[in-house]
């Protein structure tokens, strides 16, 4: 099992590596390669020549492109200094770099939209795995029957809708119409948890919504599948309750590739909800990308494609670890 | 008759076992381990042994699917040892394989006549009647219905799906056919129409077979001479009915003792006479020193641990064969009811 | 029909068992009003290629179609003075496993992978004496892998099913089957999936198990030569029914039905003389939601022109003055075309 770790953390750092290299080779190189010039990009092309000679020495866009990784990586694990003669900017670990436009750091900017996203993704997803696990669980159960008919048929309309419609819908008759939600935005957790609470509430119902009917589609399948293994009737053989057939024997394989499926789609989400996070207002990762993307933000940009990778890396660490736990084949291989 | 196709010379075949972080090679599955074995023009040559013993990896040696570790593999004289895939390429015409599950060897996605056609169009055979008219008589060749061309894999049951597979072995017109265990996983009287099938087909197109079971009956139906396996060994070689009526290693009468007689009134009989093998055949890791087969020998003594038998005739025995044992077994020796002595470490 | 005293009720009594399944392409007639006995201490083989009905039969004694929605069952399984087809869930859930078990054909997917071998004994164990705590379980358990011959029980209690090979599996399979001292086994193919020399070991194994405790065993399998080594009687079904039935010796020396000779005629014997050729049935298995009409073996029937169009209309029925036989073939020719036609060839 050590050894099987190990080896996953190996496997995560190298993926991570590469993961910057290819963004970085994609932020740093393209631009030069086009022939546009980086330093304009990072101070918008009307500035006077020596400010835009100034930042890219400050950038260290002359040096030679594996320095600039170099300098980069050691930004990322232990901080930099952007250095032009006197003119010091101090960025400390993790350093994702620096935004000249808005002449801040990236990194603490992204820490706050991070709590935005966290709050609404973690809280959706326990909404949407408890909703989806048990639709789908009840579902394989009864399967023909008139409720799991029903339950797919919402199931399907939950994964073909766009969030934004949904969204919009949701706010539409909970807020406008009922009134049964103020028309609030987005409270920090630390500030008040009430509030927090209910302004999270339809952006939570929302994203869960398009999971859970996705998860529940998933839970019957894999459920009806392992309904049907031999191990299953064996159980039925030795006189076991249906209760225990199902509750223990069955859920316990049916539900192992859900595992999978959650830590990637959580690890994804943590990225940035950029469809959810717009919709509701929510200033988190994907809302800050999208206004990056709009001002041109390079570093923003590079923080956030960074911070999303690392998720969705970490996640599939996760998984891989959880699945050793649970399935012996695999830890005892 | 006696012309060897294909000669296999201290064949070996190991896989190499990692570990650990850097895959570190801490030894190797010794699937075949030093097998000498000749398949003679026209023969049918049955392989036996228990699962593991290694018949599936020598098939693959011989058709060079697998490359060998060690030793030589020469067809029609050829060295084919370590020829590459590219190298191989014509020989592929010469020997084809059929395989043991008639459900995972054709691809579900293709129809039969795709499946059947693969290896003509590989090899670029040309097909004076096109290649529709080509599968068709293979079809009707192997008894199956030829308007059936177009159907998919799961539409045929596991017989017909094994005679699919015959189809696509003898597209090419293969000089020899490498059986591993094509009949396992059939029904009785599908197993004998298969084999029945097998046999008119060898008469007609002077077809050489290597017949990979573990059922020693129809092996002893089907073939002319007989090898035993034993973890990655060949222990015994002879005539069919040599080996079924003077078996001279202590294992080919174990396993020819187990199988069960169809024959209520002589059960009795038969049980007493058992020759019952404890345990299983032994980790192919690390197999025992000297003769491998001494953990569930009964007649073991001390130099089968220290001196592994020569796969040889003995002079002194005038029904003698090829036999790896320092103690064969002899015409009306009691074998029954032996269980082997305690395990020596 | 079924007023018989119970002390003159035999162990295992199925009549007319009758098993349909509701599919997209029809119906599949998967056992068709079928009827056998079975004493306490004897063995019933029960044979037949695949898809003949054997596994739905032992299945359907057990009650494990109660879970299909799309299975219907009929007819009377009467286990001593129990009937089970009429049984509530809960009443026969309590025999599965305690009074009646099973083994099955391939043990590895018959085991659950994420559980120990040893917690899936203990859990067979426990379901049927409530009152045992787990310590007492496990001991049970490790006493059962010992019994059925698997080395350092206490070790291997921890291993998962994928650590064991085939043999040890279906031994493990078989310790969990008998744990609570069954009156009843079945055992399906339970040595399709091994070697000769282990299934060698296996059957030995059921055969002592059977002396020490008195079962009686249910052995389904389609290898005549296990049948012949097992069985006290065999039942040979054929797309569904059961066409031959009677004492081993007979089905063996005195076969009646051409389905029978043609099992007997596929199989390549060591015991005999090499034949130039094997005389198998021709043709393959029918499709159980399209029976042939009349008796649904002459398509592939060497004798079904005999009979005028008989074979071709009318379902022959179970009978004979010497044992069981459903076929159109006069009663007095039977033994006359086996000896002079058929025997010669086998
Ligand atoms: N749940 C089910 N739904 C529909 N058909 C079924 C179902 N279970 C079994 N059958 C069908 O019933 C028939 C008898 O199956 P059964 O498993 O009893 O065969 P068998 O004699 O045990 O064969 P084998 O030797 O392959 O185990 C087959 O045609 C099978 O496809
Ligand atoms: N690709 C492989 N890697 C490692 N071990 C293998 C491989 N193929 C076969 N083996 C091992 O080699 C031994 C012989 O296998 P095989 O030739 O398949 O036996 P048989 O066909 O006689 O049952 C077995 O222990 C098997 O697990
Ligand atoms: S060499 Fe020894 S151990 Fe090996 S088979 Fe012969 S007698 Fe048995
Ligand atoms: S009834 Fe007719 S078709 Fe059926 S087995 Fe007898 S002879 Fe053959
Ligand atoms: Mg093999
Ligand atoms: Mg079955």
């Amino acid at each position: 099992m050590l050894a099987y770790i190990i080896r996953r953390v190996i496997n995560s750092i190298i993926t991570l590596l590469v993961v910057t290299a290819v963004t970085f080779a994609i932020f740093f190189m393209v631009p030069k390669l086009t022939g546009s010039d980086p330093a304009l990009l990072y101070i918008g092309k009307n500035s006077d020549p020596a400010s835009v000679q100034g930042i890219r020495i400050k950038l260290g866009l002359n040096d030679p492109i594996p320095v600039q990784y170099g300098k980069f990586l050691k930004g990322l694990v232990a901080g930099r200094d952007y250095v032009n003669g006197n003119d010091i900017t101090h960025c400390p670990a993790p350093c994702l770099g620096y935004s000249f436009k808005t002449d801040q750091e990236v990194t603490p900017l992204l820490v706050g939209d991070l709590s935005v996203t966290l709050s609404l993704a973690v809280g959706a997803a326990i909404l949407w795995v408890l909703m989806g696990v048990a639709i789908g669980v009840l579902s394989a159960l009864r399967r023909g029957s008139f409720a799991d008919r029903g339950a797919m048929t919402v199931a399907l309309a939950g994964v073909s809708l766009p969030v934004y419609f949904t969204g919009l819908l949701a706010s539409a008759i909970f807020i406008r119409w009922l009134g049964w939600l103020p028309e609030s935005n987005y409270v920090p957790l630390t500030q008040n948890p009430g509030d927090w609470f209910v302004s999270l509430i339809l952006p939570w119902v929302t994203l869960a919504f398009l999971f859970a009917a996705t998860y529940a589609r998933l839970t019957r399948a894999n459920m009806l599948e392992t309904l049907g293994e031999d191990y299953i009737r064996t159980a039925r053989a030795k006189g076991l309750r249906e209760r225990s057939v199902i509750g223990k024997h069955a859920l316990r394989s049916g539900l192992t590739p859900i595992v999978t499926i959650f830590g990637l789609d959580l690890g994804a989400l943590l990225g940035g909800a950029i469809l959810t996070e717009n919709v509701f207002n929510l200033r988190g990762l994907g809302y800050q990308a999208l206004t990056a993307i709009r001002g041109n933000d390079l570093p923003v940009i590079l923080g956030v494609t960074l911070i999303a990778a690392f998720f969705i890396v970490a996640a599939n660490f996760v998984v891989d670890l959880v699945y050793g736990v649970i399935d012996p084949r695999v830890r005892l291989a | 008759m006696s012309e060897n196709l294909l000669e296999a010379t201290g064949v070996e075949k190991h896989f190499p076992i990692t570990k650990g972080l850097f895959k570190r090679q801490i030894g190797a599955v010794r699937a075949v381990d030093g097998i000498d074995l000749s398949i003679r023009t026209g023969e049918t040559l049955g392989l036996v042994g228990e699962s593991g013993s290694g018949k599936s990896t020598a098939g693959r040696l011989f058709t060079r699917i697998l490359e060998p570790t060690a030793g030589t593999i020469t067809f029609e004289g050829e060295d084919i040892s370590h020829k590459s895939v590219t190298q191989m390429r014509p020989l592929r015409r010469d020997v084809q394989m059929i395989f043991q599950d008639p459900y995972s060897s054709l691809n579900p996605r293709h129809t039969v006549g795709a499946i059947i056609s693969a290896p003509l169009q590989i090899q670029n055979i040309p097909t004076p009647n096109g290649v529709k008219k080509a599968v068709q008589d293979l079809l009707a060749l192997v008894g199956l219905n030829p308007e059936h061309y177009n159907r998919y894999p799961h539409e045929f049951s596991g017989g017909q799906r094994q005679r699919i597979g015959i189809a696509r072995a003898l597209a090419l017109r293969p000089k020899l056919i490498i059986a591993d265990e094509p009949v396992s996983a059939l029904d009785v009287s599908i197993q004998a129409q298969v084999v029945n099938l097998m046999e008119d087909l060898q008469r007609e197109f002077n077809l050489t077979y290597l017949f990979i079971a573990h059922d020693l009956s129809v092996v002893r139906h089907i073939s002319d001479r007989v090898a035993v396996m034993y973890l990655g060994k060949i222990v015994e070689v002879a005539d069919r009915d040599d080996l079924y009526k003077n078996p001279r290693h202590p294992y080919t009468v174990a396993l020819m003792s187990a199988v069960p007689v169809p024959d209520p009134v002589r059960r009795d009989r038969a049980q007493r006479e058992r020759v019952l093998l404890t345990g299983d055949v032994p980790s192919p890791i690390n197999p025992p020193s000297g003769c491998r087969f001494r953990t569930r020998c009964w007649k073991a003594q001390e130099i089968c641990a220290t001196e592994e038998p020569p796969l040889i005739t003995r002079l002194d025995d005038p029904e003698s064969h090829l036999t790896a044992c320092h103690f064969p077994v002899v015409n009306d020796e009691t074998v029954a009811g032996r269980r082997p002595a305690a395990t020596p470490a | 029909m079924s007023i018989g005293t119970p002390a003159s009720r035999p162990f295992l009594e199925v009549k007319d068992l009758t098993i349909r399944f509701e599919t997209d392409d029809g119906i599949v007639q998967a056992v068709t009003e079928s009827s056998f006995t079975l004493e306490k201490g004897k063995t019933l083989g029960i044979v037949g290629e695949s898809g003949s009905g054997k596994s739905v039969t032992s299945l359907g004694i057990l009650g494990l179609h109660r879970t299909r929605s799309n299975a219907k069952v009929s007819g009377e399984i009467w286990l001593e003075d129990q009937e089970l087809v009429t049984a509530t869930d809960e009443d026969v859930r309590k025999l599965r496993g305690g009074k009646m078990s099973m083994i099955f054909q391939d043990p590895l997917s018959a085991m659950h992978p994420y559980f120990t071998v040893g917690s899936q004994i203990v859990e067979a164990y426990r379901v049927h004496h409530p009152g045992v705590n787990k310590k007492v379980a496990r001991e049970r358990a490790i006493d059962m892998l010992a019994r059925v011959g698997i080395p350092q029980p206490e070790r291997r209690f921890n291993d998962y099913a994928h650590q064991f090979s085939g043999g040890m599996r279906q031994r493990a399979m078989i310790a969990m089957a008998l744990v609570n001292d069954p009156a009843l086994l079945i055992a399906d193919e339970p040595t399709t999936a091994l070697d000769v020399t282990v299934q060698a070991q296996i059957l030995d194994l059921i055969r002592d198990l059977q002396e020490e405790f008195g079962s009686a065993v249910i052995m389904i399998t389609h290898d005549l030569g296990v049948v012949a080594e097992l069985a006290d009687d065999v039942l040979v079904m054929y797309g569904g029914k059961i066409i031959e039935k009677g004492p081993a010796v007979d089905l063996f020396q005195a076969p009646e039905h051409p389905y029978t000779w043609g099992l007997l005629g596929s199989m390549p014997r060591l015991d005999r003389e090499v034949r130039d050729r094997l005389n198998p049935v021709k043709g393959s298995p029918p499709s159980l939601i399209n029976l042939p009409s009349g008796c649904s073996f002459h398509p592939r029937c060497p004798f079904a022109e005999r009979n005028g169009d008989r074979c071709f209309t009318e379902i022959p029925l179970l009978g004979g003055p010497r044992h069981p036989v459903a076929c159109h073939l006069p009663e007095d020719d039977r033994p006359r075309i086996f000896q002079q036609e058929v025997r010669p060839n086998l």
